[in-house]
């Protein structure tokens, strides 16, 4: 039946784990999204899971390579920092074809930086963070009830590539509140068979879990199946919003948390007669390339907004039309773009580009 | 006249990559029998370290996982606890457990995981060169420590089987060794009683298995035997630990 509930992000991201089948979590304690490790403590063993406070951010990614190694639905949340230590556990899930949820509620860096929301993982959560050559699906919810739908989601997209998917997630989205609507009942969705499993070598040959291959090709032929794969999920999986952008002139770009503000700013640009519109990309990677050409065909200048110095804005340019002017706007550290400032660079945008047609 | 030993049924009929001499063999077999008399073949999962026994699951014909350095026991947790009907055992060398996965290795004993764990002790890097290993003895030459290991500057060899044994959530911690005949059937019988600790839900338990490393060792098959003996076993004494 369906359920509708007040709740922070960090648990509806963990309600939708177990939604979705998660048989197996571990966490290691970091703000700011420790109430997921919480509620995964408090709520998987009861609905038949197993949860594990490791000893270290590595354990954690290696029990759950353990776990999906086994074919259980499996997953591990942290922050920024914790993040960068599970890289090495992802590397090697990419490379043995092992599907696995990780939540990465960001928060500012680099180094410590502080407990307050940022988007500085972008470049790691894109262009792999880790060793080697692999992708992660990357999700990016923009509210409590798309990092539940998008949590359920990523199991899903998880278990038919066989692929690590993140949900990049940030300190604001974790920790704030809002209405949930779901169905605790539903079955999880999506559940495939996994013969290749380590569940004893009954009445089959021994399955084996593993990246090392000693022979030069046959590592190459494990990329190739890899690369096979992302090539696959670029044509399959790709999401994006877009708001006001049939008649737009002006398109601003930004994901997650800072696309909330930027809809609020695009809402108030359009108040001042500004025709403008808002291109959320919900998958990261695969990056919407072809929605976002699209667009720079058409409105001529792109305004990218990011909780970061400058990382979305790299895919944004590659992807655009050489004909649009792409700007950029971000603020990082803990520090969040406003509506005005966001206002303020999208005229700047809109002068200099007249200025420029005068000259 | 009927046959009277064979291969067992769990060691695959392969040429292994080991060196002449090298105990990896010999304890590879050993776990094959024991596997096999306990009719666990088809319920068994092993995860393989990195170090020389990373392609263990080339020779044993059981479900295998790989675990990246120092991280077998962290995947091997998950694994039983998901599935407690299987018998899950790690084989893990000294630079696998006792340096890299040090945090893993404790924190898993602390916990008091069901899971058997076989650590080859063999004082040095194989895989990589012949590095020094944190069980390389006090003077022990190898690629890193030209001049033999020196204490005042790269500390004790590590005995952390004594350190495993303080905790209490270990149920038990055993050392053997793989010099000679009568040490090698002692051997086997400390491993197959740490398979069937965990198959009667007793807890942790880990067996370390002191052996041979010719290559690295600059020694024959022979002098590394009556190295074990002569050095190896002042430092690491074998017994009962818990």
């Amino acid at each position: 039946m369906q359920k509708k509930i007040l709740i922070s992000g960090n648990e509806a991201m963990g309600e939708a784990a177990i939604c979705a089948g998660c048989r197996f979590y571990a966490g290691y304690p970091i703000t700011p999204q420790n109430e997921l490790t919480a509620y995964m403590a408090a709520e998987l063993p009861k609905r038949g899971g197993i949860f594990i406070q490791s000893e270290s951010e590595v354990s954690a990614i290696n029990m759950i390579f353990g776990a999906s190694a086994c074919g259980a639905r499996t997953m591990t949340s942290s922050s920024s920092p914790g993040i960068s230590l599970k890289q090495e556990g992802i590397s090697y899930l990419s490379g043995a074809h092992l599907p696995a949820v990780v939540i990465n509620v960001m928060r500012a860096g680099p180094g410590l930086g502080n407990i307050w929301p940022a988007q500085g993982d972008y470049f790691q959560a894109t262009k792999g963070g880790g060793h080697g050559d692999y992708r992660m699906i990357v999700l990016a919810p923009a509210s409590i009830q798309e990092s539940f739908d998008l949590t359920k989601k990523a199991f899903e997209l998880a278990d038919r590539h066989r692929i690590v998917a993140m949900v990049l997630s940030d300190g604001m989205l974790g920790q704030m509140m809002e209405t949930l609507t779901f169905d605790p009942d539903e079955p999880p969705p999506g559940l495939v068979a996994k013969p290749w499993a380590l569940t004893g070598a009954d009445g089959r040959p021994a399955n084996v879990t593993r990246s090392l291959f000693m022979a030069r090709d046959a590592v190459e032929k494990n990329n190739l199946l890899l690369q096979k794969k992302y090539r696959r999920i670029e044509s399959r999986e790709v999401r994006c919003e877009k708001l006001l952008l049939d008649d737009a002139k002006l398109a601003v770009v930004a994901y997650g948390t800072m696309s909330r503000i930027a809809r609020g700013a695009v809402e108030a640009l359009r108040r001042r007669g500004v025709k403008a519109g808002l291109l959320r990309p919900v998958t990261l990677w695969p990056f919407p390339k072809k929605e976002v050409a699209e667009v720079s065909r058409r409105v001529k200048k792109i305004l990218v907004v990011e909780m970061s110095y400058g990382q979305m804005v790299e895919d944004v340019r590659l992807a655009a039309d050489p004909g649009a002017q792409v700007g950029f706007y971000g603020r990082a550290g803990g520090g969040v773009p406003t509506e005005r400032q966001i206002i303020r660079e999208a005229m700047k945008l809109i002068v200099a580009a007249k200025g420029r047609r005068r000259g | 006249m009927g046959r009277s030993f064979g291969r067992p049924k769990a060691l695959r009929d392969v040429v292994t990559h080991y060196c002449p001499g090298c105990g990896h063999g010999i304890l590879h077999r050993l776990v094959a029998e024991i596997i096999d008399e306990l009719g666990i073949q088809s319920r068994t999962i092993a995860v393989a370290p990195v170090g020389c026994a990373v392609n263990a699951y080339d020779y044993w014909g059981v479900d295998c996982s790989e675990a990246a350095h120092g991280r077998a026991l962290a995947v091997a947790t998950a694994m039983k606890r998901l599935q407690p009907d299987k018998v899950v055992f790690t084989y893990q060398g000294d630079g696998d457990l006792a340096a890299i996965g040090t945090a893993e290795t404790i924190h898993a004993a602390n916990r008091g995981e069901n899971l058997t764990v076989i650590f080859v002790n063999n004082a040095v890097y194989g895989m990589t060169g012949g590095q020094m290993a944190p069980t390389t003895l006090a003077g022990q030459k190898t690629s890193t420590t030209p001049e033999g290991r020196q204490v005042r500057r790269e500390g004790y060899p590590i005995k952390i089987s004594e350190m495993l044994a303080l905790l209490d959530g270990v149920y038990s911690v055993e050392r053997v060794s793989l010099n000679g005949p009568k040490e090698i059937l002692d051997a086997r019988r400390a491993v197959r009683q740490a398979f069937v600790n965990q198959m009667e839900g007793k807890g942790f338990s880990l067996v370390e298995v002191l052996s041979m490393c010719p290559t690295y060792w600059s020694k024959t098959p022979q002098e590394s035997m009556k190295w074990i003996a002569e050095e190896m076993m002042q430092v690491f004494k074998p017994g009962k630990l818990k």
